[in-house]
């Protein structure tokens, strides 16, 4: 009679148990299926504020989200819009090192990109037709006559972009430190 | 035989180096024909030429307009035992056997004549982009890269750029009025050095393809089995890099492909897929970011379905001659799975002799840095 009663609390406390690792299992597997939250970060050229970088962190970090730098690379017309520019990627290699070197210094995850087209804002169009962002950080910097993004890409991007656009602007009458690209 | 003379830019002595070559075939007797030159006028080429019986050139009529062609006809009728045949990428005009010169050569080798022929490196099809990225001079004549790999010999004609440049300025490549233009554009020291590294790495490969392909086809137990056994390995390098369709995977292909920059050589991406393993989703979307970064790269992504990683990396790195393997660094490993052999031993066993395996560690996101 014990050991029938012995088997029976055996039973159920297994039973109990296996119920509750499978449910919590379940829940991991709900959690992981939820979408991640992306934060792209685009730039050109072969720097990019510091303070750009440092914001796009500060948000993926209090949003637990994801950062994405992509780097926008322009292919002239004589060449084919899906060539091979291993110079232009050693550019945006340096650089994608040193923006996934701070975030792993404070937590972030970051999938990075490097996005081709016939312009800068071309380049983020076909960015922005396949990979899906919750949020836009483009650095002001990139938009005061350099030669990076312009005013009308800007213009542009709030209209078009299906996403939240933060526009960041340096402090006034200060230089913004940059982050230079660094070999990793 | 088919042998041809590769060059990294006009005026390397492609032409004169097959024309010195076909008059020492000519004296040991060989019946020698000049099916067609470009001298491009230069004197020394001509002088060189003397001698040679020349298959003279037909004329073809396309719009109204007459243009001098080489005589397939008359070549085959010739019969000789060694032709020369320069600037294998050319056009022909509409209407003859074949639209390029490199298909007349392939008629000419089929009725058993030996050719020499000439290419520079631009003119391949593989290279074009590349080429065009680098000097921003775009070719429209290419052959594929083939063409090539059917030549039982090819040399490569170098030639410093600072020797070519000076050349150029003697005016032994261009009439004088052209030597500043090509100065300014084609011909800068920095186009003619990218040029001739692409030329030499061309040639390097093409080697290794050949002694890899003997390897591949020489049956067991001959003698080639046993040559090709104790031959050193290929100087050339080659990378393989083992990804999945995962963020991290970025990080292993950027190093991969920078190790790859400093060897010098290619970079090849291999996802092994599970059998059953889903391909949508996430999954699809890494792997088309994967593929985008290696087309940027000019990498290539290998996709193999094979349910043991082990056996397939090795298989694909003995057909591509992979001399370094890159991997990223494993998951922790727990329960039952901490018996098992780490990844990178059982590539080690599986993979040929003289592959290195290099594991590359993630980046941490605990706030310890840079891994």
């Amino acid at each position: 009679m014990i050991e029938h009663v012995l088997v029976g609390v055996a039973l159920a406390v297994g039973l109990g148990g296996g119920f509750g690792l499978a449910r919590r299992r379940h829940e991991g597997r709900v959690r992981d299926a939820e979408p991640v939250h992306r934060i792209l970060l685009p730039f050109t050229g072969t720097e990019i504020s510091r303070r750009a970088v440092d914001a796009a962190l500060r948000l993926a970090r209090a949003e637990d989200a994801e950062l994405m730098p992509a780097y926008l690379a322009q292919v002239p017309m004589r060449l084919p819009l899906e060539c091979s520019i291993p110079n232009e990627a050693g550019r945006a290699m340096a650089m994608l090192e040193t923006i996934e070197q701070r975030a792993a210094s404070q937590g972030v995850p970051v999938d990075a990109r490097i996005e081709r087209g016939r312009s800068y804002r071309h380049a983020l169009e076909r960015l922005l037709d396949t990979e899906a962002v919750d949020r836009i950080v483009v650095p002001a910097d990139s938009l005061n006559g350099g030669e990076g993004l312009g005013g009308d890409d800007l213009v542009w991007l709030l209209e078009k972009a299906p996403a939240e656009v933060l526009i960041l602007r340096p402090a006034p009458g200060r230089v913004q430190p940059r982050l230079a690209a660094i070999s990793a | 035989m088919y042998k041809i003379f590769l060059g990294m830019a006009a005026g390397v002595g492609k032409t004169y180096r097959m024309l010195a070559e076909a008059q020492a075939q000519a004296e040991a007797g060989i019946d020698t024909v000049v099916g067609l030159l470009e001298t491009h006028g230069r004197a020394d080429t001509e002088a060189l030429a003397e001698g040679l019986e020349v298959v003279p050139r037909r004329r073809v009529s396309y719009r109204g307009v007459s243009l001098e062609e080489m005589d397939l006809p008359g070549i085959l009728a010739r019969k000789p035992e060694l032709c020369l045949i320069d600037e294998l990428a050319h056009t022909n005009a509409p209407g003859l056997e074949h639209p390029k010169r490199y298909e007349d050569i392939a008629d000419v080798l089929a009725a058993g004549i030996d050719v020499f022929s000439t290419v520079n490196v631009q003119h391949l099809e593989s290279l074009n982009d590349q080429v065009a990225e680098l000097t921003g001079v775009r070719v429209r004549e290419t052959v594929p890269d083939s063409v090539l790999g059917t030549a039982d010999e090819v040399v490569l004609i170098d030639l410093t750029p600072e020797a070519l440049v000076e050349r150029l300025r003697a005016g032994k490549i261009y009439p004088g009025e052209n030597v500043q233009a090509a100065l300014d554009n084609f011909f800068r020291i920095e186009n003619l050095a990218a040029l001739r590294e692409v030329s030499l790495r061309q040639v390097a490969e093409s080697v290794e393809a050949k002694r890899l392909t003997f390897e591949t086809t020489s049956p067991l137990g001959t003698r080639e089995e046993k040559v090709s056994a104790e031959v050193p390995q290929a100087v050339g390098e080659r990378v393989l890099a083992l990804v999945r369709p995962q963020p991290s995977a970025q990080r292993l292909v950027r190093r991969a492909w920078r190790s790859a920059q400093r060897l010098g050589t290619d970079l090849d991406l291999l996802w092994v897929k599970r059998p059953r393993e889903e391909f949508a989703g996430e999954v699809e979307r890494q792997v088309t970011a994967l593929r985008r970064l290696a087309s940027v790269l000019g990498a290539k992504l290998l996709i193999e379905e094979h349910d043991d990683l082990v056996a397939a990396a090795a298989r694909v790195a003995r057909e591509r001659g992979t001399t370094y393997l890159m991997v990223g660094e494993s998951e922790p490993r727990r329960g039952l799975r901490r018996l098992r052999e780490p990844l990178p031993q059982r590539l080690m066993r599986a993979t040929p002799p003289g592959v290195d395996v290099r594991i590359v560690a993630h980046r941490s996101t605990n706030g310890r840095g840079d891994a």
